[in-house]
């Protein structure tokens, strides 16, 4: 599904990633761990198409398509989505507004109807009700005034309202709460452990992992994938932290 | 008439040239130009045209005269090019035809213009007559004069007069001199006196006491003709207990030259009256260099005469060239109500300098003010306001809120508040705040699916959201779009 060679990325004229490859399969889900500042967001960054995070070298194709030649809603439109680490404020528009405007985008992009208000409040209660938020949550404006966990919670609302292919989940689990680290949790695998998808979980913690048992787990570090590894290589992660991987 | 085929012509050519202007086009309708220049002839010639009695065309002639002695106004923040008066029409109308019995009777050229303008489906089920569409009568001025009035009957019913100023002259003369020129005195400005001297057409509602109007008044301005300044000219007078909603619809076909466009609006609210004024501007904004467009000088000021009465204006101002706008009240009665909601968007080389006087000479009389002044491109966007207390209005409350958004680095943003308060128990509170578009905020909205332009839309709509929910529903649908339109081009 996802194709990642050689890929070289600059921020700033920084260079940021150095050389990153990474296969993702549908079916399958990857966490990638790492040191803070290893280039993590910056991929997810790079793979979501944000202006000024630029691409030196090396490619990315999403189901066989030059994904780095895509604009950014092209890409969601194909079944990219991007969990923030930090959701972005929009004040004066609505989640609902928000959400039903940028899926009626994506379906136009695919050839698809829009879908009536009425449909995309169904979907929309269902899949609030499976991350338990409250349905007012989604008539406020886009994380204006929401606390670091509902924020978070909504960035899985929305995942499951667009309902996409692949999705790149960045550090998701900060900031929420026990409780709510399991309904997150619980939200991912019904949402995106299904046939035809695949997700990437950037975290530091194993205990995401313990909700969302990953297939394969990568260390990246320096702009590079340095250790690939199963579940196991979270847990030795933890105990050891990444001083003797990194070496 | 030939002249007149050449002027469409070179019109429906400009509408062509220029494609990416949404309503950049011109109608094939004859019209019937006064002569070039300003003159009393001039003056004259459109009272006879509209056969005005005497005591209007001195009036005129009266103001003529007093524009003759008026310098053109210091431009503030614009910057306008000298704008000769002599080279420019007067006086335009579609060829002369017999009063129209109903809607069927209109040209269907005029319909069509209507489509274009995209004017709402509600409403254009209500022009073809459509069983149970929603009400709302249209009073079309097209070009200068009057060509179509819906529901006419069904206001009168009511009793509400809803005619052509034009008509209203002739028939209502006492009404029409009793407040004419009451709001606005014809010396308050150089544009207002200009206005007086020759105010083409407009529109004169009188709303009697106790009266709700059963629908919402609408008029669609559309300038049409080349080289034309259009003066419009409406008077809205809501008597005792009385309710209105008007809205204010334009938009403008392409040009190359400079169209000055110099309305007056008067609104006279007496005893718990109320009158609702919502605009939608999208006149021609000239072209991403800057060139063309409408020049938009107008004086629009209401009068809280009563107790308790209120008015409210809410404009959403997108097009012209250069705007020059401050819809006013003066709020006499005791206890009566001031609100203005504006969201201006420039882009290009648009300036538009805009916005509110609150004069609080009643007692506990209040205002509120909120303005979104969005500027993209190389644009220009001020907002002037006064907000003034007499000495002997006791418990004055005013709340203004002035937001300025940003698109790009080359864009200004201006907050000038005035603030003059003679009574120390008034309550002024002033807000203002400027921010930018976020690049996390752009990239947020297309990583799930709109791209830049519709990102930017969205965001600007959320921005301007607390004046777009005073607009009435139909409008409101609009003039989001029109915001996303005026602003395309502005990012990537
Ligand atoms: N606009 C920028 N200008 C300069 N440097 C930048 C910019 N954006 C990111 N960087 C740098 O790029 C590097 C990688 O950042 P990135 O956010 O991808 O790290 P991360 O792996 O996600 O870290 P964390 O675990 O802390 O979230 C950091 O050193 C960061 O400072
Ligand atoms: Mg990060």
């Amino acid at each position: 599904m996802l194709k990642i060679e050689n890929l070289h990325a600059t921020v700033a004229a920084k260079p940021i990633l150095k050389g990153l490859s990474l296969t993702i399969n549908a079916g399958e889900i990857h966490a990638i761990m790492g040191p803070n500042g290893a280039g993590k967001s910056t991929l997810s960054y790079v793979l979501g198409g944000r202006p000024g995070y630029e691409v030196t070298d090396g490619s990315a194709t999403f189901d066989g398509a030059d994904l780095l030649d895509m604009e950014p809603h092209q890409r969601a439109a194909a079944g990219l989505f991007l969990g923030f680490q930090y959701p972005v404020e929009i004040p004066g528009v609505s989640n609902v507004q928000f959400l039903r405007e940028a899926l009626n985008a994506q379906r136009r992009g695919r050839g698809e109807e829009p879908l009536s208000g009425g449909e995309f409040l169904k979907v929309a209660r269902e899949k609030a009700a499976l991350l338990k938020m409250d349905m007012d949550m989604l008539k406020r404006s886009v994380n204006v005034g929401f606390s670091g966990g509902e924020k978070k919670r909504n960035e899985m609302v929305q995942m499951g309202i667009i309902d996409p292919k692949l999705a790149i989940l960045d550090e998701t689990d900060s900031g929420l709460d026990i409780d709510a680290l399991r309904t997150v949790g619980d939200g991912i695998n019904t949402i995106m452990r299904r046939p035809g998808k695949a997700v990437l979980l950037i975290t530091h913690y194993q205990r995401l992992l313990d909700y969302v048992q990953p297939d394969f787990v990568h260390v990246l570090a320096a702009g590079r994938i340095v250790k690939s590894g199963g579940p196991e290589l979270a847990r030795e992660l933890e105990e050891h932290g990444y001083a003797e991987i990194a070496a | 008439m030939d002249d007149v085929k050449i002027k469409d012509q070179a019109a429906h050519d400009a509408a062509a040239k220029v494609a990416d202007y949404e309503h950049g086009w011109s109608a094939d309708i004859e019209t019937d130009f006064a002569p070039k220049g300003l003159t009393e002839d001039t003056v004259r010639f459109i009272s006879a045209k509209k056969n005005e009695p005497d005591w209007m065309l001195d009036w005129r002639l009266n103001a003529f005269r007093h524009w003759q002695t008026m310098e053109t106004p210091d431009w503030a923040k614009l910057n306008v090019p000298p704008i000769d008066y002599q080279d420019a029409y007067y006086y335009a109308a579609p060829k002369p035809k017999p009063k129209l019995g109903s809607l069927d009777e209109v040209d269907p050229e005029i319909l069509e213009v209507y489509k274009k303008l995209g004017i709402p489906i509600e409403e254009q089920k209500v022009l073809a007559g459509v069983e149970g569409a929603r009400r709302v009568a249209v009073d079309a001025v097209f070009d200068s004069v009057s060509v179509a009035t819906t529901f006419r009957e069904e206001l009168k019913r009511a009793g509400v007069i809803f005619l052509s100023i034009s008509e209203a002259i002739r028939e209502y003369p006492d009404l029409v001199k009793k407040w004419l020129g009451k709001v606005v005195p014809m010396h308050d400005n150089y544009f207002a006196a200009l206005n007086c001297a020759v105010f083409s057409d407009g529109t004169f509602v009188y709303v009697p006491e106790g009266v709700r109007c059963p629908m919402e008044l609408s008029t669609y301005f559309r300038i049409n003709a080349e080289n034309t300044g259009q003066f419009e000219r409406t008077l809205i007078i809501a008597d005792k207990g009385a309710y209105v909603s008007y809205l204010e619809g334009c938009t403008a076909p392409m040009r190359d030259e400079n169209q000055l466009h110099a309305a007056v609006v008067e609104l006279v609210t007496l005893d718990d009256a109320e009158i609702k004024y919502s605009t939608v501007q999208n006149w021609y904004p000239g072209n991403a260099d800057g060139l063309g467009g409408i020049y938009n000088f107008v004086t629009k000021r209401a009068l809280c005469q009563g107790k308790r009465s209120k008015v409210s204006w809410t404009q959403v101002e997108t097009g012209s060239a250069v705007t020059w706008k401050y819809p006013s009240c003066v709020l006499n009665g005791d206890d009566s109500v001031g609100e203005f909601y504006s969201v201006a968007v420039t882009n290009n080389y648009q300036q538009a300098d805009t916005g509110t006087k609150m004069i609080h000479n009643g007692k506990r009389t209040r205002s509120t003010i909120v303005s979104k002044g969005i500027s993209a491109g190389k644009s220009n966007n001020t907002y002037r306001g006064i907000v003034r207390v007499a000495p002997n209005a006791e418990g004055v409350r005013n709340f203004t809120q002035c937001d300025s958004l940003l698109l790009g680095s080359l864009s200004g943003a201006h907050t000038v508040p005035y603030i003059e308060v003679r009574n120390p128990t008034a309550t002024v509170e002033h807000e203002a705040t400027t921010s930018k578009i976020s690049d996390d905020q752009l990239f947020y909205a297309m990583q799930r699916g709109l791209d830049a332009e519709e990102a930017v839309a969205l965001i600007v709509n959320g921005f301007a959201k607390e004046v777009l929910q005073q607009l009435p529903m139909e409008f409101a649908v609009e003039a989001q779009k029109l915001l996303g339109i005026s602003l395309e081009g502005s990012v990537g």
